[in-house]
């Protein structure tokens, strides 16, 4: 088969992994002339598909041959896709054509499971061994680590991965037995956890000051599947919460469950909208960055998060009481719950009302959006008044862009 | 390189006329700014050139003259940095000049201004140089001033450094090499236009990164030449010199048609981060129009194929019993 026929087989089977960050890690260049790449530290996306998915690594299976059945996944060992694999050789040539162009920041590689998880595991490994071995590459390597492989290859993956990646694949341990039958819930906690130690370790310098080898510098991240079980958005952000807080993840990815060439009749037909997965990521933000707990954001019914309004703005508007919040003299962490008010522009307030009021004007010049913060906010020449408890405030602060969108408005 | 300057008196009231070597000519620029300064000239009295001064009998260094007056105030001696006064300054920016007295005001420049300018003058907005001086002005009373994002000139420096490394960071993205064998050597050749004047900034991106290559970025008014040991910049170009499309494009084009879902489309999303003005530099970007064409129907006859009966034979994968180290998991 030749690579090209390869090539479109094996990324079609990678595409349903939402993750192609090439950020977090450690900065490194080939300055020296030796070799060939550089990281960056906040990743580069070097193009975007019309999915709207950033594509800044070569985001391939090693092989789509699975022998593991799991319902959700095009590769399971009872789906008529076409099936291919590539030798070792032929990603590290394509990896590296492709980064010579500047096509990409660098490899994300994980593979269908052949003959056992050990195995598959090794040639995954190999691939970033020669890499980084025989051609000195320095740009972004991610691996996808198997739960189930010997906590050694585990080890080497990390030496050689700029960043590891576990799937976690659905939100209870429950659906995971269901829908992937030879798949282990509690193998992939502890290997998370086992990852978890070697990537603390590899970041904390010894007594003597000495580095110690360093181990997936860009962390490990996670994917959930979204509505291919019927958990609702809580179910979904306390799982997050969990594994941000028990393995210390970078990244929860969401990927909405959407329709795959030869599905399995065991999945709901129905996909859920995207608008979905797209508050499930705004909700992670706010436990990230916001310091909201993952039980406060959900505020619509029946654990969900509602569709049509940022989950901040939903929150805001249950908890009118707080409001409405004076720029001039509220703490940071009261400042980050006002809706339309993100990271960057709060740390501007608190810069500029050390050396005077901060006033309408200001938030204009500032291009801070304006109409969805007035009712929540306080100024020397603004109050909001009974707008703010407005009945008919939720209707005005609905978000009309992000209505669940018919695939036929497009075409 | 001295900025010229010279008296104009045509219709306005005295203007002070700067002429800068190049667009990016920031030694000039501030050599110019602290002069400007210390003989107290308002920013409404400038007016910033980019090329020589166009009267050659104007020529005669102003601040030359200046300087050797008695009745002006005495020019600036060092920098105090309100902010830090480690003196972060990076190093040839308001650092001291000779030829001025070692004493006198000092002159307000906080390490964020700095910063700014460094990225500012790279704008391609012609009011960058008069705006950069207008704040500098507005500094020497305002101490503050630089954390008030929420100014108008701060807010518009602000903008402008934003969309400069906007720029950079799109360059580091879009920029795609085609290969040529060139006396049996390869050469990667790429055509970009930026919109600002980055090209010399993001010159250390691309060495970093293909440092054993020898590679070349054309755009139309500069261009830049690594031939593994050195950078040459080269005058601008067109854009009918790169190469054919190579083996390697062609496999990329096969990646992009198949990384796509063609169940998912965003795509405000996909134009917001790749805006429609880089399209026709992207060899993929031509893709998009049938894919997007395409999806709707894929997607449909995903959804109406009914399932089938796996055509291999499957044999049940058995797991192996769990290691013993990892028995009594926590689920
Ligand atoms: S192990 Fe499961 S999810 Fe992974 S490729 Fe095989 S079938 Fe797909």
């Amino acid at each position: 088969m030749q690579v090209k026929r390869k090539l479109e087989i094996l990324a079609d089977a990678a595409k349903y992994d939402a993750s192609c960050a090439s950020s977090g890690t450690e900065r490194r260049n080939s300055r020296d002339g030796k070799g060939i790449g550089s990281t960056t530290g906040t990743g580069i996306c070097h193009s975007y598909a019309p999915d709207g998915r950033c594509i800044s690594l070569l985001k391939i299976l090693l092989t789509n041959f699975c022998v593991y059945d799991c319902v959700y996944c095009v590769n399971r060992v009872s789906s008529n896709v076409p099936r291919a694999r590539f030798s070792i050789d032929e990603v590290v040539q394509l990896t590296l054509a492709f980064y010579r162009r500047n096509y990409i920041e660098g490899l994300f590689l994980s593979s269908g499971i052949i003959q056992s998880p050990d195995y598959t595991m090794e040639q995954v490994v190999e691939v970033a061994r020669i890499l980084r071995e025989e051609h000195g590459f320095r740009g972004y390597i991610h691996l996808k680590t198997i739960p189930d492989a010997d906590p050694d290859l585990l080890a080497r993956a990390g030496r050689y991965a700029d960043r590891l990646s576990i799937n976690i694949e659905l939100p209870t341990a429950a659906s995971l037995s269901a829908l992937a039958p030879e798949k282990d819930g509690a193998a992939i906690r502890i290997s998370m956890a086992r990852l978890r130690e070697r990537i603390d370790a590899g970041k904390d310098k010894t007594v003597s000051g000495k580095r110690p080898p360093k181990f997936s510098p860009g962390g490990q991240s996670t994917q959930m599947i979204v509505g291919a079980d019927a958990s609702d958005d809580r179910t979904i952000l306390s799982t997050s919460a969990d594994l941000y807080g028990r393995y210390r993840l970078r990244r929860v990815y969401y990927s909405a469950f959407s329709p795959i060439p030869d599905a399995s009749p065991a999945l709901p037909l129905q996909s859920p909208p995207l608008v979905r997965e797209h508050r499930l990521y705004q909700a992670d933000w706010l436990m990230r960055f916001y310091g909201f707990e993952s039980h406060e954001i959900i505020t619509g019914e029946q654990g969900m998060l509602a569709l049509d309004m940022d989950p901040k703005t939903a929150w805001a508007l249950q908890n009118r009481a707080m409001f409405p919040v004076d720029l001039n003299r509220a703490p940071k962490s009261t400042l980050l719950r006002v809706p339309g008010l993100g990271v960057r522009n709060v740390q501007r307030i608190l810069a500029a009302r050390r050396v005077r009021a901060v006033r309408l004007d200001d938030l204009v010049h500032m291009r801070a959006p304006i109409n969805r913060m007035l009712p929540f906010i306080q100024l020397p020449d603004h109050h909001p008044g009974a707008t703010l408890d407005a009945a008919s405030l939720p209707v005005r602060l609905k978000d009309t862009h992000a209505a669940p969108q018919q695939l036929g408005l497009f075409i | 390189m001295q900025p010229r300057s010279s008296w104009d008196c045509s219709s306005r009231a005295l203007m002070h006329n700067i002429y800068l070597k190049d667009e990016t000519d920031i030694e000039g620029w501030r050599a110019a700014a602290r002069r400007l300064i210390a003989h107290g000239i308002t920013p409404q009295e400038v007016d910033w050139y980019v090329g020589p001064a166009r009267d050659a009998a104007v020529q005669a260094d102003f601040f030359a003259m200046a300087d050797d007056a008695t009745n002006l105030p005495a020019a600036p001696s060092s920098i105090v940095d309100q902010e830090n006064n480690a003196g972060i300054a990076p190093p040839n920016i308001f650092a001291g000049q000779p030829g001025i007295p070692a004493e006198g005001r000092s002159l307000m420049v906080p390490r964020q201004f700095v910063e700014l300018v460094r990225s500012v003058i790279l704008h391609c907005a012609p009011e960058r140089f008069g705006l950069l001086y207008r704040v500098l002005w507005r500094l020497q009373q305002e101490r503050g001033l630089m954390r008030l994002a929420g100014d108008a000139d701060v807010a518009r420096l602000n903008a402008m450094t934003k969309a400069v490394r906007r720029d950079m960071h799109k360059m580091t993205a879009f920029v795609r090499f085609r290969e040529a064998m060139v006396e049996g050597r390869p050469r990667y050749l790429a055509w970009f236009e930026p919109e600002h004047h980055i090209m010399a900034a993001i010159a250390p991106f691309f060495i970093g990164r293909f440092a054993a290559m020898d590679w070349t970025i054309m755009s139309p008014r500069m261009g830049m030449r690594w031939d593994g040991n050195m950078l040459h910049f080269l005058p601008g170009g067109k854009p009918g010199a790169l190469p054919a499309e190579d083996a390697g494009e062609a496999l990329w084009m096969s990646y992009y048609r198949h990384i796509f879902n063609p169940a998912r489309l965003k795509l405000k999303a996909m134009q917001k981060e790749m805006p429609k003005k880089y399209w026709h530099n992207l060899p993929e970007a031509e893709l998009i129009t049938s894919l997007i064409a395409g999806a709707g129907m894929r997607t449909q006859a995903m959804l109406e194929r009914a399932p089938e009966p796996p055509r291999r034979k499957v044999i049940g994968y058995q797991r192996k019993p769990r290691r013993p180290d990892i028995a009594g998991g926590n689920e």
